[in-house]
């Protein structure tokens, strides 16, 4: 059963803990600034929105890929950046319509979410239960998909 | 069916992939003229800088990927084409015939019609065979004088740089990429160049370019003759649309409709040669950039495989490293009329934010110095996001255009 990132801004306090546990696990340090995943605080509504890569069936960035550096992890469902052939090219970051692919300059490289490879770390770092990591089925994905779409430019009939 | 495409970039590639996808029993024959295996443009900066060998710009990694697809590639140039008897004609002579044929010849450099421009010591920088020719020539203490400072120019800056060419840029304009970014954020961009230790004359011309022994002598209209050892010329490129003059309908690229079709049923085009369908004003223009010729090559090989998908549009919209410095460009963001504006200027910093808007919509943008997020600003575009409140903060304060993104989220 494949499971995606489920995520309840509701529940989210702005710790900031999913952002230090990203950075640590995928950068080697706590730099909230390093991480894949980023939590948007609305000061005016007292609110806070963890946002990070929905991994989408579109998979802009992976089209737009010009040297096929990312590449669909088929146990995680995640799309998966593959460092040795990322040029840094940066057509990803401004082809993904969700802003969820962002350019390392330390690295010359792109980042985003990979689920970990299966253990994602925000998920296990948060302490509200704002990450979750459940059955897909089981999840919002359905909602984050439709939001997802509402993104898509073409209006498909395929025969 | 029989599938033939003519162009092995992007849009040719994702089309043949398409085709196979969706035909699993099709012939269908990919034709290229360059001697090489299918590659992108995109990366020849970073195969100048050293960080990649040639193999890392191939648009296809997987090896004998074309082969395993049983996609047919032809290293041939295409001279001639018969459409009333469905043929093609290579330049050995020989016929080959297609039931569709889709025409992804891209587009190739051009240079001015200035004396000495056909020496051997000027080159373009848009082929490998081009980015052989700059490793041979440009390296440690050669003078090397870049002609256009747009996109190409820009990216292959910093390559030049690292190479440790004494380098000069002469851009006929007033500034910088003046085809992506504003006067604003232009002018910081030359300014940074320069800081970096690259000599940056706009508003110059090149009048003319001769032999002076080894090396080139380059008459600049305004400036001291200057004599230098290679002289790039990115002053811009064309559509290949050779093939389709005179007999399919053609403006600056091929005319094709919201199919990708051409004005022959059989005919589909996509790519750089073709005048797609642009998102932001709906009319038809080429746009020459790496995520259109990937949509292009989707829609049209679904249609030209019994499809039905017809092209909203894509988003005009460019990203550029020049000397480390990002900048990005998305849909309208010349601006549009009675639209407003709003921008964001930090000089010392470099950080620069432009953002065009009609009525509560966001629906152009330029960036420099901005490396996360950007791709939200596509995402206001394309959705036509009502912004609401959130057009007031904006104005304010342009760089908060990730939380106006996200509150149709949390709204």
């Amino acid at each position: 059963m494949q499971k995606s990132l489920h995520i309840d801004p509701e529940k989210c306090t702005g710790c900031l803990q999913c952002e230090m546990a990203c950075s640590y696990e995928n950068e080697g340090i706590f730099n909230p600034s390093k991480s894949r995943i980023k939590v948007f605080t609305f000061h005016d509504e007292g609110r806070f929105v963890p946002y990070t890569c929905t991994q989408c069936d579109e998979a802009w960035c992976m089209q737009a890929c010009p040297v096929d550096a990312i590449v669909l992890n088929f146990v995680t469902g995640a799309k998966d950046i593959l460092n040795d052939r990322c040029v840094g090219c940066k057509v990803c970051t401004i082809a993904c319509p969700f802003g969820t692919v962002n350019y390392n300059t330390a690295t010359g490289k792109v980042i985003k979410c990979d689920l970990c490879g299966g253990d994602p770390k925000c998920a296990e770092a948060c302490p509200t239960s704002a990450i979750t990591y459940i059955d897909a089925n089981a999840t919002g994905l359905e909602r984050m998909r439709m939001w997802a779409a509402k993104t898509d430019t073409q209006v498909s009939t395929h025969a | 069916m029989n599938y033939v495409i003519i162009g092995t970039g992007p849009a040719g590639v994702v089309a043949a992939e398409t085709l196979r996808q969706r035909e699993p029993t099709s012939a269908i024959t990919l034709i290229g003229d360059e001697p090489e295996l299918p590659y992108s443009r995109m990366a020849i900066p970073y195969h100048l800088i050293g960080d990649i060998a040639e193999e890392g710009t191939h648009l296809r990694k997987a090896p004998a990927h074309f082969e395993r697809e049983r996609i047919q590639h032809i290293q041939r140039h295409v001279t001639n084409i018969q459409a009333n008897t469905h043929q093609l004609t290579l330049d050995d002579g020989s016929q080959l015939s297609f039931d569709r044929l889709l025409i992804a010849t891209g587009s190739r450099a051009v240079r001015p019609p200035l004396p000495g421009m056909d020496l051997t010591g000027v080159t373009n920088c848009w082929t490998l065979a081009d980015a052989r020719r700059i490793i041979a020539k440009a390296n440690a203490g050669d003078e090397v004088i870049l002609m256009g400072a747009g996109f190409i120019g820009c990216i292959i800056l910093e390559a030049l740089a690292k190479r440790g060419v004494k380098l000069t840029v002469v851009e006929m304009e007033n500034r910088m990429v003046p085809r992506m970014m504003d006067e604003q954020s232009g002018g910081l961009l030359k300014r940074w160049c320069e800081q970096q230790g690259v000599r940056v004359l706009t508003s110059t011309k090149v009048k003319s370019v001769s032999i002076a022994g080894e090396k080139l002598a380059v008459e600049l209209d305004g400036q001291p003759a200057m004599q230098v050892d290679l002289l790039i010329c990115a002053t811009g490129v064309k559509p290949n649309i050779e093939l389709a003059k005179g007999w399919l309908q053609t403006g600056h690229g091929i005319l094709v409709n919201r199919r990708l079709q051409t004005s022959h049923p059989d005919i589909f085009a996509a790519g750089d040669v073709a005048e797609g369908r642009d998102f932001s004003t709906g009319d038809y223009s080429v746009q020459a950039i790496q995520p259109t010729a990937v949509e292009h090559g989707f829609i049209a090989a679904t249609n030209m495989s019994g499809g039905n998908y017809l092209h909203q549009g894509s988003i005009n919209m460019n990203v550029l490293d020049t000397m480390g410095l990002i900048s990005a460009s998305f849909g309208l963001w010349q601006g549009v009329e009675n639209g407003e504006s709003a921008t964001l200027n930090d000089p010392e910093h470099y950080r620069y934010i432009n953002l065009q808007f009609k009525g509560d919509r966001l629906v152009g943008a330029n960036t420099l110095g901005m490396t996360q997020h950007i791709g939200a600003l596509r995402g206001l575009i394309q959705n036509r996001t009502r912004l609401g409140k959130w057009k007031a903060h904006l104005m304010d304060n342009p760089s908060r255009f990730m939380e106006a993104y996200l509150q149709q989220r949390v709204a």
